[in-house]
C-alpha cells in the first residue's frame, strides 16, 4: 500500500501532497523535510529507490518536478515507479502536455485525478480511458453546478 | 466522490452507520461506483474486520463482476484476507489462476494495457495472492505452475513494468512449493536483473537475490563477482542492499570479511536509522559466527560500539556482556577472552576516552569491574584511577557514572586507592541524582568497612552456603576452579538462564538488595533506606539486563552452589553422580541444549523482551542450520544421533534436579505447538522446574544447538504429514461412529444440549472427536479419544486459545487409553476476548507401546453463541445497567415481514436462536438482555424505524456488541 505521495520542485517547494494513512501535522512536516533532503541530495543517474525508516521510497524526476511515493515493505518498487509514471501520463492527458504551472494553478484537478487513480493507497483504476471518462463526468457536473449557482435566484 | 471520502475519513465507530449505504452501492449500475464501493469496503475491512464479516459473499460477487476494474479492486480485499488466513481461501485458487491466465493471454479490453502489457497491476496482485496461497502447499502450487511458466515466458519485453511482473513472478516461484524447472527459469531472471546495467534493475535483482538465498545459497555463488562490484558501487542504496544480501549468507568462514565490509559502510553512513539497523546486524553476526579469535571479536565489538554510539538497541551491549560473563565452551578460553577485553579497555581508557559513546563507556566499566582482577599485573588502583577519569568526563551522563561507580565498588579492595575513593565519594554523595548518590554511599560504606565488603562482595572461594552473594566475578572464579577440577560446568548456566527468562518480574537490583541487608545487620545509620525501593526500581529499568542477571544469580545461588559442591568439591563423597556427568559431558551437552531450546520455545513464558529476543536468535540459528551447508564444520560430531541423546539426557537432568529445587509456583502454561516437543513436555510436566530453561545466548552454543534440532525437525515432519493424510481417509467411517460416541458423554452432560460431534484429528489407530455441551452456567468442551488398536496408548494433550480460557475439569491431561476403548476428557471454557468465532487449538501426542511418538494438531471452532446465556432482569435493573455500560454499537437489522407483529416475531427468533432474554416490549420498542458466560452482560435496545429494526447494543466488554450483532444478522438472514 502506498503511504504517501509527494510532489515537489527542484527548489524544494511542495506542490502536492497526499497521505493515505493518518499522521499528525508534525509527522507530516518531518516526512516532507526528510524526503526533500534525501531525494534532492541524490546524484543524477542513481537508483530510484531509497530506504527511509521502515518505508521504501520510490521517486522519479519529471522535468523540474520530483514525484515521490512512500511504500510499505512488501510492495513492489518497480510497479510503484510505474504508478508514478501512470499518474504523470494521466495528468499529461488531461492538461495536454502538463507542466509544473498546470499543477500549481489547477491543483484541485491534480488532486481529483489522483483520487480517481488511487484510493486508500491502492491503485483504483489502471485504465487510462476510464479515468478520463470519470474526469469528464466530474467536470461536466461541476459546470452544471456553476451554471446553476450563477443563475440569479428569482 | 462521497465514497472516496468515506474511505479516507471514516473512523471505526462510524462504520456501522455508513455501511448499509456503501453495501447498497455494490450493486450500482455504474462500474466506477461499484469499484469505489469495493475499495471503501476494503478500507473498512482494514480498520474494523469484524464489522464487515457478513458481506464476504458480496466480495465474491465483486470478484466475478463483469467489469475488470471492480474485480481488480476486490483483489485488494482478498489479498488482505488471504494474508490473514490462507487456509480459508484455497478453493479460490482455481479462479485466480483462470483470471491470471486470461489476463496474460490478453483477453482484457485494450485500455487496460500499459505499454502493451495487459493490466500489470492486476497481474501483480494475482501473483501475490497466488504466492500466499501456494506457500507450503504442494497441491495448490501444482495448479499454478502452468500459468506462472506462461507469465515468465510472456514477460520478456524490455520495459520496467515487465520487470516488475517478472520480479513478482520470481518471488512467487520461490515462495510456493518448489518445482525445479520453474526455479531454473526464475534463477535465470534474477541473473538478468543483477547483470543489468540499469541501476534500478540491479537493485531489484539484489532484493530478489536476498530473498532467494534463503532457499538456495548456491545462486549467490554464481553472482559473486557482481555482488562484489555492487559493494563498491557509488550509490549508497545499492551498497546497503548488497550488505543485506551478505548478511544473509554469512557463515563461520566469511564472517570476518563481511563484518569488515559492514563496519566500513558504518563509518561512512550518516543516517541514524540505517546505523541502528546495521549495528544490530554486525552484533548478531559477530556473536553468532565468532571465530576462535578473541582479538578479532573484541576488536569488532569495540569498533561497533564506538561507531554505533548511543543509537544502538540496548540489548546489543547486554548480549555482549552476557556473552562475556557466560563464556564460550571452555573456561580457559573464557578467561583469555575476558583478559583480552580488559586489556583492550584499559588501553582505550588510557588513551582518549572523551569521545566514546555512553553505551560503550558503560560496557567498559562493567567489564573492568568484573574482570579486572584477571590481570594480576595491574594494580586495582590504576583501574580505579581510570574509572575516576570516566566520572570526571563532562559528557558522561548519570547512568554511565553510576555504572562506573558500581564498577569501582567491585574493584576497591586494596588500600592504595582509598584516597581517590574518598574524594569521589564525597563529591557524589552530595550529587543531585539519587541513583548516583546511592551508589556513592554504597561505595563509601563498603570501602570503609573491609569486613563488610568481604561479606558482600567476596573475592575468595570459601564461603558459607547460606550467605547471599551477588558478585558474578566470584562465581566466575568458581567456574574456572570447578572446570579445573574436571566437572561439567554447563548445567549451572542453564539453571541461571532458566531463572533469567522467567524471573523478569523480580527485578531486584543486586547491590541495593544486598546493601540494606548488610546495613541493617551491622546497624549502620541507614538514612537512605526509605528511598531504596524506588531508587532500585528506577535503576533496574536502566540497567535491566545487568541487574536481572545478577538477581537471577542471587536467587538461584544456594542451589547452584550445592550442585557445584557435589560436582566440584564434594566429588569424592558422591562418586555415583560424578561419572554419569563426565560421561555425558561433551556430546550430550549439545543435545541437552536442544531439548531445552525446544521447551522454552513451546511455552508462553511471561512476554518479556528477553524471551522474544531469545526466540529471534533461536529462529536465526535454526536458519543457519538449514540454510547453508558450508558453514557447520564446527559441529560435525554432535549431529549424528540427536534423537537418542535427547531422551537420555533429559532424564538425567530431571533426576538431578528433582528434590533439589524448591517448588516453583510460577509455571507458565505450556502452549504453542511444536511437533517434536511432546516427549519432552511429558518429562517437563512431571518435573515443572525443568520446563523453564532458556536457551543460551552464546554464539557457539547456538550453532551447536541449531543443527541437531533442525535435523530432528525434518525427521519428525514426515510422520505428521502422513497422519494428516490418514485423517482424511478415515473421515467416512467416522460419521457412523457419532451416535455411539454420544453414549460416552459424561453423566452430568447428558441432560444438556450438545453440538454435533466432529472429528478433530486422527493418527494411526487413535481418533479424536469433540463436541461442546451447553450447560446452564458453563460451556464444556468434551473430547473423545477412541483407541481402536490392540495396544494401550499414552496420550498427552495441550489445549489453548487466544480468545478462550481453557481449564481441564477431569484428571491430569496425561493419560493412557486402553485398547478398543473410548476415553473422555472435559474442559470448561470461558471467553477471554469475544470474537465472532472462537477457536481452540490443541496438540496431541500419542505414545504407542511400540513405535515412535506421534503428534497431531487440531483446532475446534466455537461460535460465540455457545457462550451466550439469557439474562433475566427487570426493566428497572435494565435501566441502571444501560447507563453503566460504555461500549456500544448501533446498526439497522432487517425485520421479519409478513407477520402481525414484526417486532415481536423478530425478537422471538433472536430469543430462540441466540438464547437472549426479551425483557419487555413497549409499543415499537423492545429491550433484550443476555450475558456472556461468567457474568459479562450485554444489553440490546431495539426500535422499529422505517421498516427496519434499529438496534443499539451496550456491554462492558469491548468487542462483544460487534460480535453479537454479527450473529443477530446471521440469525435473521437464516430465518
Amino acid at each position: 500500500m502506498i503511504r504517501f505521495l509527494l510532489l515537489f520542485s527542484k527548489q524544494g517547494r511542495l506542490r502536492l501532497q497526499k497521505w493515505f494513512t493518518p499522521l499528525t501535522d508534525r509527522e507530516k512536516k518531518k516526512v516532507i523535510r526528510d524526503m526533500m533532503a534525501t531525494v534532492l541530495a541524490r546524484p543524477a543517474r542513481s537508483c530510484n529507490f531509497l530506504q527511509w525508516r521502515d518505508l521504501k521510497v520510490v521517486y522519479k524526476r519529471y522535468a523540474s518536478l520530483y514525484f515521490c511515493a512512500g511504500l510499505e515493505d512488501q510492495d513492489n518498487e518497480l510497479l510503484s515507479l510505474e504508478v508514478l509514471h501512470r499518474y504523470v501520463e494521466l495528468l499529461d492527458k488531461y492538461f495536454g502536455n502538463v507542466c509544473e504551472l498546470d499543477i500549481i494553478f489547477n491543483f484541485e484537478k491534480a488532486y481529483f485525478i489522483l483520487d480517481e487513480f488511487l484510493m486508500g493507497g491502492e491503485v483504483l483504476e489502471t485504465s487510462r480511458a476510464a479515468v478520463g471518462v470519470s474526469l469528464e463526468e466530474a467536470d461536466a457536473l461541476q459546470e452544471t453546478m456553476e451554471e446553476y449557482m450563477s443563475r440569479p435566484a428569482y | 466522490m462521497a465514497l472516496t471520502i468515506v474511505s479516507q475519513l471514516f473512523p471505526k465507530d462510524m462504520i456501522p452507520a455508513i455501511l448499509p449505504l456503501v453495501e447498497e452501492k455494490l450493486t450500482h449500475p455504474k462500474e466506477i461506483i461499484r469499484r469505489k464501493a469495493v475499495l471503501a469496503l476494503y478500507k473498512f475491512y482494514l480498520t474494523a474486520p469484524n464489522q464487515v464479516q457478513h458481506i464476504h459473499n458480496k466480495f465474491r460477487k465483486a470478484l466475478c463482476d463483469k467489469d475488470p476494474g471492480v474485480m481488480t479492486a476486490s483483489l485488494h480485499i482478498y489479498l488482505q484476507m488471504i494474508k490473514e488466513n490462507p487456509e480459508g481461501y484455497k478453493d479460490l485458487t482455481g479462479s485466480f489462476v483462470t483470471i491470471l491466465k486470461q489476463v496474460v493471454a490478453g483477453k482484457l479490453p485494450m485500455d487496460y494495457n500499459y505499454h502493451s502489457v495487459p493490466a500489470p497491476w492486476l497481474q501483480i496482485q494475482l501473483l501475490r495472492i497466488l504466492s500466499l496461497l501456494g506457500k507450503n502447499d504442494e497441491s495448490t502450487s501444482g495448479i499454478m505452475y502452468e500459468v506462472l511458466d506462461e507469465s515468465l515466458r510472456r514477460a520478456e519485453m524490455n520495459h520496467n513494468i515487465t520487470y516488475a511482473i517478472l520480479y513478482e513472478c520470481v518471488k512467487c516461484v520461490y515462495t510456493i512449493h518448489p518445482k525445479a524447472e520453474l526455479l531454473e527459469k526464475a534463477a535465470k531472471c534474477i541473473g538478468n536483473f543483477v547483470l543489468s546495467p540499469k541501476i534500478n534493475l540491479k537493485y531489484i535483482g539484489l532484493k530478489a537475490l536476498t530473498y532467494v538465498v534463503q532457499q538456495d545459497p548456491q545462486l549467490a555463488l554464481q553472482h559473486q563477482m557482481t555482488i562484489i562490484e555492487c559493494l563498491d558501487h557509488s550509490d549508497l542504496i545499492i551498497k546497503r542492499e548488497t550488505l543485506e544480501l551478505l548478511f544473509r549468507i554469512t557463515n563461520a568462514q566469511n564472517v570476518t570479511v563481511i563484518v569488515e565490509k559492514m563496519l566500513e559502510f558504518l563509518r561512512t553512513c550518516q543516517d541514524d536509522y540505517t546505523t541502528m539497523d546495521l549495528v544490530g546486524k554486525v552484533a548478531e553476526v559477530a556473536e553468532k559466527y565468532a571465530p576462535n579469535d578473541n582479538k578479532w571479536f573484541i576488536d569488532t565489538m569495540n569498533t561497533m560500539f564506538s561507531l554505533g554510539g548511543d543509537l544502538m538497541q540496548p540489548d546489543i551491549p547486554n548480549n555482549f556482556l552476557k556473552l562475556l560473563s557466560e563464556g564460550f565452551d571452555s573456561g580457559e578460553g573464557d578467561r583469555k577472552l575476558r583478559r583480552f577485553a580488559v586489556d583492550s579497555y584499559v588501553s582505550l581508557l588510557q588513551g582518549e576516552p572523551g569521545n566514546l559513546p555512553q553505551r560503550f563507556l558503560q560496557v567498559i566499566s562493567w567489564v573492568l569491574g568484573e574482570y579486572s582482577h584477571l590481570r594480576t599485573d595491574l594494580e586495582p588502583a590504576t583501574i580505579l584511577n581510570l574509572l575516576a577519569k570516566l566520572l570526571d568526563l563532562k559528557h558522561a551522563n548519570s547512568e554511565t557514572k553510576s555504572w562506573a561507580l558500581m564498577a569501582m565498588t567491585k574493584v576497591c579492595e586494596s588500600e592504595a586507592g582509598m584516597a581517590v575513593l574518598q574524594g569521589i565519594c564525597e563529591m557524589h554523595c552530595s550529587s543531585m541524582d539519587t541513583v548516583l548518590r546511592q551508589r556513592a554511599q554504597e561505595l563509601q560504606n563498603l570501602s570503609l568497612h573491609a569486613e563488610l565488603r568481604a561479606k558482600v562482595l567476596p573475592q575468595d572461594i570459601s564461603m558459607e552456603p547460606l550467605e547471599v552473594d551477588s558478585s558474578l566475578s566470584f562465581l566466575d572464579e568458581f567456574v574456572s576452579e570447578a572446570l579445573a577440577a574436571g566437572a561439567a560446568p554447563y548445567k549451572a548456566h542453564h539453571q541461571r538462564q532458566e531463572e533469567l527468562a522467567q524471573e523478569k518480574v523480580l527485578s531486584l537490583e543486586p547491590y541495593s538488595l544486598s546493601l540494606p541487608i548488610g546495613m541493617s545487620s551491622c546497624s549502620f545509620p541507614d538514612r537512605q533506606s526509605p528511598t531504596l525501593p524506588s531508587v532500585s526500581s528506577g535503576l533496574s529499568g536502566d540497567s535491566t539486563d545487568f541487574s536481572h542477571k545478577a538477581s537471577a544469580t542471587t536467587l538461584k545461588l544456594d542451589k547452584v552452589k550445592r550442585v557445584w559442591g557435589r560436582e566440584g568439591y564434594l566429588a569424592k563423597k558422591e562418586p555415583a553422580e560424578e561419572p554419569a556427568l563426565i560421561e555425558a559431558h561433551s556430546p550430550v551437552h549439545s543435545a541437552d541444549q536442544v531439548g531445552e531450546f525446544s521447551i522454552s520455545q513451546s511455552q508462553t513464558s511471561p512476554p518479556t523482551v528477553a524471551a522474544k529476543q531469545e526466540k529471534q536468535q533461536l529462529a536465526s540459528s535454526l536458519f543457519v542450520g538449514l540454510g547453508s551447508q558450508t558453514s557447520e564444520s564446527l559441529m560435525g560430531k554432535s549431529e549424528l544421533t540427536p534423537q537418542m541423546f535427547r531422551r537420555k539426557d533429559k532424564g538425567q537432568v530431571s533426576s538431578l534436579e528433582v528434590g533439589k529445587q524448591t517448588p516453583n509456583s510460577v509455571i507458565p502454561p505450556p502452549n504453542s505447538v511444536d511437533n517434536l516437543l511432546c516427549s519432552i513436555l511429558l518429562d517437563s510436566n512431571t518435573d515443572p522446574e525443568t520446563s523453564l530453561p532458556a536457551p543460551k545466548q552464546n554464539g557457539i552454543a547456538l550453532l551447536e544447538g541449531g543443527q541437531p534440532e533442525s535435523d530432528m525437525k525434518t525427521l519428525e515432519t514426515s510422520p505428521t504429514r502422513d497422519s494428516g493424510r490418514m485423517a482424511a481417509e478415515t473421515e467416512e467411517p467416522v460419521r457412523t461412529k457419532d451416535i455411539c460416541l454420544a453414549s460416552y458423554l459424561p453423566a452430568d452432560c447428558i441432560g444438556a444440549t450438545h453440538s454435533e460431534i466432529t472429528p478433530l484429528c486422527s493418527s494411526q489407530s487413535v481418533d479424536l472427536f469433540a463436541c461442546h455441551v451447553h450447560k446452564e452456567d458453563c460451556l464444556v468442551l468434551v473430547v473423545f479419544i477412541s483407541n481402536s488398536s490392540a495396544t494401550r496408548v499414552r496420550l498427552l494433550a495441550q489445549l489453548d486459545s487466544e480468545e478462550v480460557e481453557v481449564s481441564c475439569i477431569c484428571e491430569s491431561p496425561v493419560e493412557e487409553v486402553r485398547s478398543h476403548y473410548v476415553e473422555v476428557w472435559q474442559y470448561s471454557l470461558t471467553v477471554k476476548r469475544p470474537s465472532v468465532h472462537l477457536v481452540v487449538s490443541g496438540l496431541v501426542s500419542f505414545h504407542m507401546a511400540t513405535g515412535t511418538p506421534h503428534t497431531a494438531k487440531f483446532s475446534y471452532k466455537l461460535p460465540l453463541i455457545s457462550f451466550i446465556r439469557p439474562l433475566t432482569l427487570s426493566t428497572e435493573e435494565y435501566g441502571t445497567m444501560w447507563l453503566a455500560f460504555s461500549h456500544d454499537t448501533k446498526q439497522n437489522l432487517t425485520l421479519i415481514t409478513g407477520v402481525q407483529d414484526p417486532l415481536r416475531a423478530t425478537l422471538n427468533v433472536l430469543e430462540r436462536k441466540l438464547h437472549l432474554h426479551v425483557v419487555e416490549i413497549i409499543g415499537m420498542e423492545g429491550i433484550v438482555a443476555c450475558q456472556l458466560l461468567q457474568d459479562q452482560p450485554c444489553l440490546m435496545h431495539c426500535r422499529v424505524h422505517a421498516g427496519t429494526l434499529a438496534v443499539w447494543l451496550r456491554s462492558t466488554v469491548p468487542d462483544l456488541p460487534d460480535c453479537l450483532l454479527y450473529h443477530c444478522q446471521r440469525a435473521l438472514q437464516e430465518h
